[in-house]
């Protein structure tokens, strides 16, 4: 790879990165027009490519980019409103600018296909075209502004407002007093003394004090030796001290000045200069923190506005300190927080965790086995480290699902639009962390699950209403951790499956046979069978009855599993369920006979002694009595040797695993404990063996097999149904 | 008493405050001052003898004359004491009483 293909690679990884930037900031806008932020970063976006594209001379790139950059210029600048329709012209230019950059990578040297350019022409249009009039609008405004900035300008003078409440008097409080005091710092310009609150007549309490100053102070002390003057008075009287016009220079060379290796927050980087004391911070927090309490939906407004509110530093300072603020957040950002590393490096160091892993448990093993107990510190400490390394080496490949799932806010926009149905789409958990080759590989699945819901599980508007629904559908994307396992559910509020339907199509297609006897679930479950589709009509979108199986498929591939629940009328809730990684768990040995096996430890429940007496074992239909509960039993001997067991049972332990919702016992004649597990992928030839997912290499050089516990449970269950003899001695 | 009704004729009431004007006896003045509230056109307050003023009295004061505005009556202040012109020049409140005030030669300057 030559280093301009390899800059070329960088070019196109950043680029669709940008790219899915502004895509996810563009549709957080249409929730959230007024969001500056989210206008800089689609701005920074534009503006990157555009840059980044000139270096290559992609110069049809450089032409529509810059286009766009100048409207989002404008709509950061205030000059142009930004709107749904605009929104959805830039999502296009977003789509054409990722066209045009893998037209100019694939072929460098081909001119502009005739439909790419017209498309460009046509958003060009779009994008410009309503700028004049909006332009004219925003004149006005800021005549507005510069009217009501002439307000405070008071020259060289801190203003002092001091509005005492009633019980100053009654407090020992002199208002004059602190007056006098104040004179000792400085020169009082002017003063204002009124009472505007003052009651008349009999009402009026001479004892309560309903005095009000203003004062226009000289003095070159700063904010906070003027306000330790109305220190003692601070819990009876309302104080504001604006520091005085000459001084915002000064504090605006503070605030630049300002080291920017970390982003502080806006109160303190005022108080840090100088013009705001803490005490104004904290009772402009108290006030915001108020008005979230008073109404709890909206949102507190900016402590900034607040302090120009209440008149405690001018709207100048606090825009400084704003933008000096996102210039740091910026620098930290493009300051490498983040190191790209080849995939391939990490999978090979996940590798080398693996065998690490390996090797120290089997020098464990040698250190027990000589008993060497001076090296058995030495070792346990070892092992400690190792775990720690094995889970840090694991977290190195964790992502956040949120990603993912913001990828589906376009497909629900773009399938609602297009289905003409009002859907929106709700993202929780995404947060949640899971290895990234598991994301890679339920991208799929999931994009199919969300567009069955989309068309077969939302009604159109019309059906909803008339269902007693809100006109608009909503979609919950959601994920969280559970034993070891992540659980991504799916929950539409549509129609919810037909059983009917499904059974006719099932005996159609003769998947069932007429005398079924199913339950609701089992008859669910049927949609993930092969060729199988409620759908009347096919769409481009689904329902061509192919679909379903592939999902359940892949994520079985994952040794994951898929639930469906649903309630016919009211929606239906898909929950995936998948192991956090593939490569190394925690597993829980046990041995039968001469075999070891692995439980993944995060499916293990208990472990209970199988006990004639108090189990109640029922040998014919393999059940045991579980504290009241029917907990169907495997003998994993049995199963996996079919070999009559031995008589000689001596002591025998039931593993109770849990999946989901199902549990069943294994029972096992040995115990072995927690074991650090690397899964080693079993060859081709295994493939399709059952209940087994994979194997790990012991410490001793041994194999242990790793059990496919879903598989088991399944197995478990079923054979209670079969009801198959039980051996005869 | 520290009011002292000093001439009462044709509407006209002249009283002179005596004493301390501070919050220890406002309530006292405010109830004695009010009753002429109600009666009198033409209220002129000596001021001669006021010993000390502080924020309470000032604002009795100020009291008394937005009462006088609103009831039509004409409510003058005359012979400030030193006390009452530090505390009206202090807060700036000369012009909002309006009532000429003689400086005596004999004050320190405050």
């Amino acid at each position: 790879m030559s280093e301009l293909d390899a800059a070329l690679t960088v070019f196109a990884q950043e680029a669709e990165e940008l790219l899915t930037d502004m895509e996810d900031a563009l549709l957080s806008l249409e929730t959230k027009p007024d969001d500056s932020e989210t206008i800089n970063s689609l701005f920074r976006a534009m503006h990157t490519i555009k840059g980044s594209s000139g270096l290559f001379g992609f110069n049809a790139i450089v032409g529509f980019t810059h286009e766009a950059e100048s409207v989002l210029d404008k709509v950061r600048n205030g000059e142009r409103g930004i709107d749904a329709e605009l929104i959805s012209v830039l999502l296009d230019s977003k789509d054409h600018t990722a066209k045009l950059i893998e037209h100019c990578l694939t072929q460098k040297e081909a001119a502009l296909p005739a439909s790419l350019a017209a498309d460009g022409e046509r958003l060009i249009r779009q994008l410009t075209g309503r700028q004049t009039t909006d332009m004219q609008q925003s004149d006005d405004s800021v005549q507005l502004e510069i009217e009501g900035g002439g307000e405070i300008s008071v020259d060289d003078n801190w203003l002092i407002s001091l509005e005492f409440q009633k019980d100053a008097f009654r407090n020992g409080m002199d208002p004059l007093s602190f007056i006098r005091y104040l004179r000792t710092l400085g020169e009082i310009k002017q003063i204002l003394t009124v009472a505007p609150e003052m009651p008349v007549g009999d009402d009026m309490d001479p004892e309560s004090c309903y005095l009000h100053f203003k004062i226009a102070f000289q003095s070159d002390a700063n904010k906070q030796t003027i306000e330790a003057v109305f220190d003692f008075a601070s819990d009876d009287c309302d104080i504001k001290i604006l520091p005085p016009n000459s001084k915002l220079e000064e504090y605006l060379n503070l605030l630049n000045a300002q080291d920017d290796n970390h982003v502080k927050r806006l109160g303190d980087m005022l108080v840090q200069v100088g013009a705001l004391t803490q005490n104004d911070v904290n009772h402009a927090l108290q006030s915001q923190q108020a008005n979230v309490d008073a109404e709890q939906e909206a949102p507190g407004k900016p402590l900034g506005e607040i302090l120009v509110e209440q008149h405690v530093v001018q709207q100048p300072l606090v825009d400084q300190a704003l933008k000096k603020q996102e210039q740091t957040k910026q620098k930290l950002a493009s300051e490498a927080n983040y190191i790209r590393v080849d995939a391939t490096k990490l999978g090979h160091l996940i590798n080398l965790v693996g065998e690490l892993v390996i090797s120290s448990a089997a020098m464990n093993l040698i250190v027990e086995r000589h008993g060497l107990s001076d090296a058995g510190d030495v070792a346990a400490s070892m092992n400690a480290l190792v775990s720690s390394i094995r889970d840090t080496a694991l977290e190195l490949r964790m992502v956040q699902i949120g990603e993912t799932f913001s990828r589906f806010k376009r497909v629900v926009r773009d399938v609602s639009k297009e289905l003409n149905k009002d859907i929106e789409l709700y993202i929780s958990g995404g947060e949640t962390e899971l290895d990234k080759t598991v994301v890679e590989k339920i991208n799929d699945p999931l994009t199919h699950l969300i567009r069955n819901a989309l068309d077969h599980g939302i009604e159109s508007p019309a059906q909803r209403v008339a269902a007693g629904k809100p006109a608009q559908g909503t979609v919950q994307l959601n994920a969280y951790h559970e034993s070891g396992h992540i659980v991504i559910q799916i929950a539409d509020d549509g129609s919810g499956l037909n059983s009917e339907k499904i059974l006719d199509k099932a005996l159609a297609n003769g998947l069932i046979k007429p005398d079924h006897d199913l339950s609701q679930q089992e008859i669910h479950n049927l949609i993930f069978a092969a060729g199988l589709s409620t759908k009347d009509k096919a769409t481009n979108l689904s329902g061509r009855g192919v679909g379903m199986d592939v999902v359940k498929k892949n994520i079985e591939a994952l040794r994951g599993s898929v639930e469906i629940d649903s309630i016919e009328g009211e929606g239906t809730t898909i929950s995936i369920r998948l192991p956090l990684t593939l490569a190394i768990i925690d597993g829980f040995m046990v041995g039968t006979g001469q075999d070891r096996y692995i439980i993944p430890l995060s499916m293990v429940d208990e472990c209970i002694e199988m006990n004639a007496n108090e189990c109640e074992i029922d040998e014919i239909q393999h059940y045991i009595n579980l504290r009241g509960q029917v907990l169907p039993y495997l003998r994993l001997g049995d199963y996996f040797h079919n070999q009559i067991a031995d008589i000689n049972r001596k002591r025998e332990s039931v593993v109770v695993v849990k999946f989901g919702q199902t549990k069943a016992g294994f029972v096992v004649d040995e115990l072995h404990g927690e074991h650090q597990t690397v899964i080693k992928p079993l060859g081709k030839v295994f493939e399709r063996l059952n209940g087994i997912t994979g194997a790990t290499v012991l410490g001793d050089g041994n194999v242990a097999l790793i059990l496919d516990v879903q598989g088991l449970i399944d197995s478990a269950i079923s054979s209670k149904h079969r009801k198959i003899p039980a051996y005869k001695p | 008493m520290a009011i002292q009704l000093k001439q009462q004729k044709k509407g006209v009431t002249q009283l002179a405050i005596q004493g301390e004007l501070t919050i220890y006896s406002v309530l006292e003045h405010k109830q004695a001052l009010s009753q002429y509230l109600s009666s009198a056109k033409d209220i002129q307050i000596d001021l001669a003898d006021v010993t000390e003023i502080d924020s309470a009295g000032l604002q009795l004061l100020m009291f008394l004359k937005q009462e006088a505005l609103s009831r039509d009556i004409s409510f003058s202040l005359s012979q400030h004491s030193e006390a009452v012109v530090e505390v009206l020049e202090l807060l700036n409140l000369s012009k909002h009483f309006g009532d000429p005030i003689v400086i005596s030669a004999d004050w320190k300057s405050s």
